[in-house]
């Protein structure tokens, strides 16, 4: 046990060292990301198109982190076993931990980002819920649970189908237009609203913007994130050590 | 020397041809029965009925061109392939010396690197650290130790992968053509260091394509050849016969 924590320690200091060499750097461009994309949302549908949504930037904030936390999980998780190719063809170690690892580097990140959220929550004079403290705890594990079941499916299927990455992108895209983030779940007409339940990410968002806007806690909708999660993470383990025997050899 | 660490028993390994998927999921599915018929039935065969044992304590060389199959039978020992035939049965940690730079990562420090890769060889974190100063000091790395990898010749790298290795505690230790890189001093703390596990009991598995080495370390050698056993011998008699029909001079493995 001991020394199962120890593998995914080295394994994601590893990763968060490889990745930015200096985790401060690191930590501000996982900032400014979401941010950027907020400008730019809000540019285009407030701005532009004149959307009937108030505090717009903040709405969008507050879910654009969590989704970018998804988001990152899944399209680094899909070179994660390609990179460690050198030891997964000679060391026998519990591979799973190799996207965990990936996908623990991204939560921190996420982790550390709730503050920046918290400032412009109060500077737009809203207050979270009370239940923020749980909350954060209650939303963080389906999510976590939801990035590592795809990662673990998408960075083991993407060495045998090379251009798997491609076919990731696209659907990244499809699914971030299918999550409520640049527009709010009410405002999808009725015939539409099947869509929500399509897609795992979006009683998740909701989760997290209603938690950090300071609305009232839906433990329905929570439930029924957390098990789509729960299905996929364990789905997407089962694929994976079905498939964890053939990575030496296409390697 | 009674009981087996290894038994090899009728083995066979052969891999699919991924070439097919890998190619990519479009072409995969636009092809699919051409595909899917030909990750059926086409094979490529790394290893045909291998059978040998390996004695608990022995040196145990393997010998063999490139591609014969000895990193095949690497992989199965460590764990990390499946036979398709047959059985593997290893008793004891397999520690593996990993080749160049395996394991490792350039743009971590010397230093990271040994807890990366002691903790990858098996260890917990505290014991790397306790055995820190004493893995610097195998190595001779001292002015280089907080530098990070990509700074470092391949020699270098390749003393800083043994001097982890060295402080391991395994059962059977596995050597993949390492000692060919390094100057000749470290090459002979290498092999002083090999005395001293062999001393200690532990098995070795050590391939490699210098008879010399093969000679001074082994006490037995395997030839592989065509994806199986050729001969399994003392030292002398196969080298002998092995480096007389390799008369065809192959390309140098040396870095």
């Amino acid at each position: 046990m001991r020394y199962f924590f120890d593998l995914v320690y080295v394994l994601t200091q590893k990763e968060i060292k490889v990745r930015y060499k200096n985790s401060v750097f690191g930590y501000f461009w996982s900032i400014m990301h979401p941010l950027a994309f907020a400008l730019m949302f809000y540019m285009a549908f407030k701005v532009f198109m004149k959307v009937k949504i108030e505090d717009y930037p903040l709405f969008l904030i507050t879910a654009l982190f969590p989704w970018q936390w998804f988001s990152n999980s899944v399209s680094s998780s899909l070179f994660v076993l390609m990179d460690n190719a050198s030891l997964i063809k000679k060391l026998n170690f519990p591979r799973e931990l190799i996207p965990l690892s990936c996908v623990i580097n991204h939560s921190m990140h996420f982790l550390l980002s709730v503050p920046v959220i918290l400032i412009f929550v109060y500077i737009y004079g809203r207050s979270p819920s009370w239940w923020l403290p749980l909350g954060l705890v209650l939303v963080f594990v389906p999510q976590f649970l939801l990035s590592y079941g795809i990662s673990l499916a998408v960075s083991s299927l993407h060495l045998f189908f090379r251009d798997l990455d491609r076919l990731v992108s696209i659907f990244l895209t499809l699914l971030f237009y299918m999550t409520p983030v640049v527009y709010g779940e009410d405002m999808l007409p009725e015939n539409y609203k099947y869509i929500l339940y399509l897609n795992p990410m979006a009683p998740l968002i909701i989760c997290w913007r209603r938690l950090f806007l300071g609305q009232s806690f839906e433990p329905n909708l929570l439930l029924f994130g957390f098990l789509y999660s729960l299905t996929i993470f364990l789905a997407g383990y089962s694929l994976f050590r079905k498939l964890s025997w053939r990575f030496a050899e296409v390697l | 020397m009674s009981q087996a660490a290894v038994i090899f028993d009728k083995v066979s390994k052969s891999y699919p041809f991924y070439t097919h998927i890998t190619a990519g999921l479009k072409k995969f599915i636009f092809t699919l029965p051409s595909s899917l018929k030909e990750l059926k039935s086409k094979s490529f065969e790394a290893l045909r009925d291998v059978s040998f044992e390996v004695y608990r304590g022995e040196t145990f060389g393997i010998v063999g061109k490139n591609g014969a199959g000895k990193s095949t039978i690497l992989g199965l020992i460590a764990g990390v392939l499946k036979p398709t035939k047959g059985r593997v049965i290893v008793r004891g940690r397999v520690s593996p010396l990993l080749e160049l730079g395996a394991g490792f990562h350039k743009e971590l420090t010397g230093r990271e690197n040994i807890v990366l890769n002691g903790v990858l060889m098996g260890m917990t974190r505290r014991e790397v650290m306790k055995k820190m100063d004493s893995i610097i000091e195998f190595s001779e790395l001292w002015d280089f130790i907080d530098q990070p990898l990509r700074t470092y010749s391949s020699g270098m790298v390749a003393r800083l992968a043994f001097s982890v290795v060295a402080h391991l505690d395994p059962d059977i230790l596995l050597i993949d053509e390492v000692l060919a890189v390094g100057d000749l001093s470290f090459q002979k703390k290498c092999l002083k260091k090999m005395e001293e596990f062999k001393q200690r009991g532990v098995t070795i598995i050590f391939v490699s394509h210098s008879a010399e080495d093969i000679k001074k370390v082994c006490d037995r050698v395997m030839w592989i050849e065509n994806h199986t056993v050729h001969k399994i011998g003392r030292p002398h008699e196969v080298m002998e016969e092995y480096t007389f029909t390799k008369a065809l001079p192959e390309p140098k493995m040396m870095l």
